[in-house]
């Protein structure tokens, strides 16, 4: 099923064969180019842009280390920018669960060979990413760094059993309350699946439709997992994880590299800025979980609406985390992509295809691209990136000039909103 | 501050839960304080076992051999009598919204709540 790809996907990609990764490198871009303080500014806000990208291809990526991964994804990321490891002034890293360390980012600071004045990692679950994001956006607002690199990888699916792993993202549950009852993540989320369900009128074949949908986005890019298409009726049958949740409601486990680099001043022409971005966090363990209707989401697509003045009409492409079918079920209705109970409709009508009104994780997703920790999450602002600033090849959609962004930590415990928008 | 009184997770046969004397919040996991508005020493209280059951999941793929021995077992979360919410074991057919009563059975080394259907 996994892909022995062990090519670099960076942003620049132009096209891949199996194996074999041709970009076409620096020739890209005219350099770098600064535009000084009055080009990054509006009605006197200083901004932040998404300066470059790096992605690896998900899957087995046998004898690399979590180093290695991120240190692939930082170099295409520095690539895609145009910059040099000297420019780089801000690290922000995730975790890695097979290499856990106390200091992770100074590690990889010092592997990669960095001296940067700011760093550090961070540490909320699959919102991850998307917080690191914010963080290096108000760094760069704030003028701490010029050029901060956001970094993560894990070797998960080849560096330790499938086991270890999902004990280890257990231990997100209450040592004392919850982990002595033998839950999985599955069930956590099986759990609040039940209850969604329960509350909407929301059918497992109505989850199974978004495993089928990240599954056939996946089947269009070549650095994704899994490439072979499936069916609602492949979902059904697939064995009982923790039910509803069956094994094609859940991502899998896999090694894998993500990296951008947010910087204070757009470098080249098409250029990414961070509109403007919000947190939520209602609680940590499930059981502590506030009703459906006050969870984390509603709270920070809020805050980041009121942060940005834009409406959910203003969104043309959405970038939404789907650890199973049920988490991107419930944000896509939480947030106000679809109404409640309504998504599965509207994956049946084409509204999250390519071709749709709200194209929806055109790589595959957390599902299908594949999960490798705190980069998987990443690759949905990476995808995000190469479809506002034109380069998703094959996947490419006809409007992404706004985009939303969602990440999830824990068991819907922390939340991150955020509005990407093309200048 | 008031005794803590030995529950499941210290091998007692018994569901314990703080209420705050001084805002009357229920909360579930011990705490040397309230969590909703912080007063110190909140009262300690074995439950009664009744509950209602808010949401279920079968676990049919464990991570562990000495869960894995069980599969599949269902979890639940119960929403108490008294007014706290709490994680625990359950017969497989139990549905939302079911009158439950807990008892205590073996699981992975440790006795845990199980909850079967009330009258």
């Amino acid at each position: 099923m996994t892909t022995p790809l062990s090519s670099v996907i960076p942003g620049r990609c132009v096209s891949i064969e199996p194996g074999i990764s041709r970009f076409s490198g620096a020739q890209g871009r005219t350099g770098v180019r600064s535009f000084g303080p009055s080009r990054n500014d509006s009605g006197g806000r200083l901004m932040s842009f998404i300066t470059g990208v790096g992605l690896t291809s998900f899957g087995k990526h046998e004898g690399s280390s979590s180093l290695d991964l991120m240190s692939k994804a930082a170099q295409a990321a520095l690539d895609d920018a145009g910059l040099r490891r000297a420019d780089i002034d801000g690290v922000l890293c995730g975790y890695s669960t097979v290499s856990p360390h106390i200091m992770l980012a100074t590690v990889f600071a010092e592997h990669f060979g960095i001296r940067p004045s700011y760093a550090h990692a961070v540490q909320v679950g699959g919102a991850t990413g998307l917080a690191m994001t914010m963080l290096a956006h108000h760094l760069v607002e704030a003028g701490v760094a010029r050029h901060v690199l956001v970094v993560a990888g894990e070797n998960r699916l080849t560096g330790q059993s499938r086991d270890a792993s999902i004990q280890a993202l257990a231990q997100v549950g209450h040592p004392d309350y919850e982990v002595p009852l033998g839950p999985t993540i599955p069930a956590y989320y099986g759990l609040v699946a039940n209850r969604y369900m329960h509350e909407y009128g929301v059918s497992e074949e109505d989850l199974a439709e978004f495993a089928v949908l990240m599954r056939a986005h996946a089947c269009t890019h070549p650095g994704a997992q899994f490439h072979d298409p499936i069916t609602v009726a492949d979902v059904m049958a697939s064995k009982p994880v923790a039910m509803p949740l069956k094994l094609l409601d859940c991502c899998p486990v896999s090694d894998g590299g993500a990296a951008f680099v947010i910087s204070r001043e757009q470098i080249g022409e098409a250029g990414v800025r961070i509109r403007g971005c919000a947190q939520a966090h209602t609680h940590q363990h499930v059981t502590a979980a506030p009703g459906l209707s006050e969870l984390g989401a509603e709270i920070s697509i809020a805050r980041a609406k009121q942060a940005t003045g834009l409406a959910i009409s203003d969104v043309r492409y959405a970038a939404i985390y789907d650890s199973f079918t049920i988490t991107l079920v419930m944000l896509l209705e939480d947030l106000g992509l679809a109404g409640r109970g309504e998504a599965a409709a509207r994956v049946r009508a084409g509204h999250f295809g390519r071709d749709g009104a709200m194209p929806l994780n055109t790589h595959g997703g957390l599902l299908s691209y594949g999960h490798c920790g705190v980069g998987g999450a990443m690759a949905h602002l990476i995808e995000a990136h190469l479809q506002m600033t034109g380069r998703a090849a094959s996947r490419q959609v006809r409007d992404a000039s706004i985009a939303l962004l969602h990440g999830d930590g824990g068991v819907l415990s922390s939340h991150v909103s955020m509005f990407l928008e093309r200048v | 501050m008031s005794e803590r009184i030995a529950d499941w997770t210290k091998g007692e046969q018994a569901i314990t839960y703080q209420t705050c004397t001084s805002c009357g919040h229920a909360q579930y996991f011990h705490r040397a304080f309230c969590a909703a508005c912080g007063a110190s020493d909140p009262r300690e209280q074995r439950a009664s076992g009744k509950g209602r059951v808010y949401a279920t999941s079968l676990v049919c793929r464990a991570a562990t051999p000495e869960t894995r021995a069980h599969v599949p077992y269902n979890i639940l979360l119960v929403d108490c009598a008294e007014g706290f919410r709490m994680m625990a074991h359950g017969d497989n057919g139990l549905a939302i919204g079911d009158s439950v009563i807990a008892s205590f059975r073996p699981f992975a080394g440790k006795l845990v709540p199980f909850f079967a259907k009330g009258r």
